[in-house]
């Protein structure tokens, strides 16, 4: 993975030496609140309910061992022994001190970790497939170009404050992992007709209170005018973005407003005046992909035959097995899912001790990096299949084996009312409830793959209106009321949910969702998935199961 | 007022003049509405001319004009308003504009840096106090990723 050199190092450094500064002037009244507020967002600081939030940074959602170590030191030192891994691959304290962040962001220091620009309007950390660089379906790992993009975002001194928050996702594979579509900017990798390589560019996708689907406004982009090509979108943006209304202030109300063709004139025209003064090449491209190198895999990790052996003896690790890791490029060895979904922890959230432990394993059995992904797990990457054995006790012991990646209950869930000074309703303790109307294990493998995504208000911070079923709190009278859509996606075939009918009160939301279950079993096709027969049924199917006798 | 300019606190030597006032003597700006409509009475003025832009105003209108304008005014009506940065950017990278930009109005020390780095290069604060943190500000990093010439 990307290491810092000594410039890198030199700018957090610095970065922590300008916040302390700055909290300290808001501590002695030097710095007004709105000033303050704008600075300390910037370094990932929000307030909420009971305490700051604090967003650190993980770069496309790679970790080195050590950095797991730190953000577990963290936890422990800052915050009460946990954190939360986001949709966007970061992570987040829910308690730390004001006037100790500056402390915490220079420990972060120490091993590479940063929270710059993890919020505020302005670039954010820029994502990617959590399976980079070991899936099979990759036509090139995008990291190389996402590190490219952290750093060119990274107090870019033209957009640190622009309209609205921007955030951008790169994925070079055929299956979308980062919901590329729902991003200000989204790149894919592709190969044009001459067979060469370069980047699709969609731009004014978003989620929040008007979900908008990115469309492409570059179908082939040479690699080196990536950059160009950002600074023209941002540039047209930063000048004509909406500014009066901060729920119009996203790309996306521009690109509509504007119309995509007109949009896209004005990019073109901006581009082809910066083109040539920033190319984007070969060498530096060569050169950032060789920090992202495969690790030493051993040739003969086929050979084992151990695995087998085990699958058949063994049902509970079969079923980790099929649920919670994926084929990989390199043959004899598999990608883990280590599942933050345990049916009795909000979802995302992960201890200290977890954290530590997890290290350890990724040292013992993954090269010493963990990856988070957007749905809020973590994976290692490069496991050995002679290992999985051992390495599935270790992480059942930890309570990270929950056999449920990519099934109803991994559900992403924002921390709502329990957390969230913004939130209509409770999100982690209806997560719960489902988690228990759902405990049988075989049924919720037999439904398959079904994405559950729940926020506690508009803001959309659990990308519910992108969930096969998604879940929004409302307030109702001051009482808690959820609204239920279907058939959303983030991925390849991207689509906002519709609205399944009136929203629902808290005592029947479990029951709507096990019922909206029960449709599809009854309708499903041979192996169809309940995407799909959404899609062929219609809603009509299951709204008069869900609303009879409510 | 006074002005930071190469890394020194200066005097301000400008004045900036209201549509509807009178034009006073000196070294004066003016809006780009001024500018524009009253350009043969500006150009015979005695002291230096200079114009002061808000964020709405689009640079790539004052064009061929440029060589006359000796010094850009940026207005900050509120600090969170990035198209400034634009602005100043345009006016270096595209526009070549020579003379000097200095950023006035409601921003904050703390932006000086990235201000510098897109083409600014004096600051006027109506405080003070801001004059000796701008100072340091201005240096708060050493390293950058973005190439740049400025
Ligand atoms: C409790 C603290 C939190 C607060 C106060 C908060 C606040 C907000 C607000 C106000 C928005 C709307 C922004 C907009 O419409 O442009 C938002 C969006 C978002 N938040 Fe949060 N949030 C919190 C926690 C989280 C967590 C835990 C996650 C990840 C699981 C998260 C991820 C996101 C994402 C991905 C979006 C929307 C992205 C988009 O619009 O494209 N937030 N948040
Ligand atoms: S969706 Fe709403 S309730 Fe949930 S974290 Fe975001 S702002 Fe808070």
């Amino acid at each position: 993975m990307y290491q810092y050199n000594e410039q890198d190092q030199t700018l957090i450094e610095e970065r922590v030496t300008q916040f302390r500064g700055q909290t300290q002037r808001f501590l002695n009244g030097e710095l007004g609140p709105d000033e303050f507020r704008a600075l300390r967002l910037m370094n990932g600081l929000y307030i909420q309910t009971h305490a700051p939030m604090l967003r650190v940074a993980i770069p496309y959602g790679l970790l080195a061992s050590r950095q797991l170590r730190m953000l577990a030191k963290v936890a422990r030192d800052y915050d009460k022994g946990y954190c939360h891994f986001t949709t966007r691959q970061n992570v987040q304290y829910n308690w730390p001190a004001l006037e100790r962040v500056p402390d915490l962001l220079a420990e972060l220091a120490t091993v590479q970790m940063h929270a710059i620009q993890t919020s505020g309007n302005c670039l954010r950390n820029t994502t990617s497939d959590h399976l980079a660089g070991v899936c099979p379906d990759e036509l090139e790992d995008p990291r190389p170009y996402c590190e490219i993009i952290r750093q060119w975002t990274t107090l870019h001194p033209e957009f640190a404050y622009l309209p609205r928050k921007f955030k951008i996702a790169v994925s070079g594979s055929e299956q979308d992992r980062a919901a590329v579509q729902l991003h200000d900017i989204g790149v894919y990798l592709v190969r044009n007709e001459e067979g060469r390589i370069g980047f699709r560019v969609l731009a004014g996708g978003g989620l929040g209170r008007t979900p908008i689907i990115g469309q492409t406004v570059k179908p082939f982009l040479e690699k080196k005018y990536l950059l160009s090509y950002l600074e023209a979108i941002l540039r047209v943006y930063n000048l004509l973005g909406r500014r009066d209304n901060k729920y119009k202030a996203r790309i996306k109300i521009l690109v509509k407003e504007t119309g995509l063709e007109k949009f896209t004139a004005m990019v073109e025209d901006e581009w082809l005046q910066i083109r040539d003064d920033m190319l984007l090449s070969e060498e530096r491209i060569a050169a950032m992909q060789a920090q992202f190198t495969p690790p030493a895999y051993e040739p003969t990790a086929n050979s084992d035959t151990g695995l087998a052996q085990h699958l058949a003896d063994d049902k509970a690790f079969a079923k980790w097995f099929k649920y919670n890791s994926v084929v990989h490029r390199v043959s004899g060895y598999r990608a883990v899912f280590v599942s933050l979904k345990a049916p009795d922890s909000p979802p995302g959230d992960i201890t200290s001790d977890q954290l530590d432990a997890l290290a350890n394993l990724a040292d013992a059995y993954s090269f010493g990096e963990v990856r988070s992904t957007h749905r809020q797990n973590l994976v290692l990457a490069d496991v050995k299949q002679a290992d999985l054995y051992t390495l599935w006790q270790k992480l059942d012991a930890l309570k990270l084996a929950t056999p449920n990646i990519g099934t109803v209950t991994d559900m992403i869930c924002c921390p709502g009312l329990d957390f969230c000074s913004l939130a209509n309703a409770g999100s982690i303790g209806v997560a719960r409830e489902i988690n228990e109307a759902l405990d049988d294990l075989d049924y919720i493998h037999d439904i398959g793959d079904v994405k559950i995504n729940m926020s506690g208000c508009m803001n959309g911070c659990a990308h519910q209106s992108v969930g096969h079923i998604g879940i929004l709190g409302v307030d109702k009278k001051g009482e808690e009321w959820y609204q239920i859509t279907l058939g959303g996606s983030s991925e390849n075939e991207a689509a906002i949910g519709d609205r399944l009918g009136p929203s629902v009160a808290k005592h029947q939301i479990t029951e709507s969702i096990t019922r909206i279950l029960d449709v599809y079993v009854q309708h499903r096709l041979e192996e169809e998935a309940f995407l799909q027969t959404v899609k062929r049924v219609g809603l009509e199917p299951f709204r008069e199961k869900v609303y009879a006798n409510h | 007022m006074p002005i930071i300019k190469n890394q020194q606190i200066l005097e301000n030597t400008w004045t900036f003049v209201d549509d509807d006032a009178p034009l006073a003597g000196g070294d004066i700006t003016v809006s780009v509405k001024r500018w524009t409509e009253d350009k043969p009475a500006l150009l015979q003025h005695s002291g230096k001319v200079g114009v002061r832009l808000t964020p709405a105003d689009n640079v790539a209108a004052l064009g061929d004009d440029l060589p006359f304008i000796k010094l850009i005014e940026l207005h900050f009506p509120t600090f969170s308003d990035g198209r400034t940065f634009s602005q100043a950017r345009l006016l270096r990278s595209r526009y070549n504009y020579q003379g000097e930009i200095r950023a006035v109005g409601n921003y904050m020390t703390d932006q000086v840096f990235y201000l510098h780095r897109v083409g600014v290069d004096t600051f006027e604060f109506n405080d003070p106090k801001d004059m000796e943190l701008a100072l340091s500000a201005i240096k708060d990093f050493t390293v950058r990723y973005q190439a740049s010439t400025y």
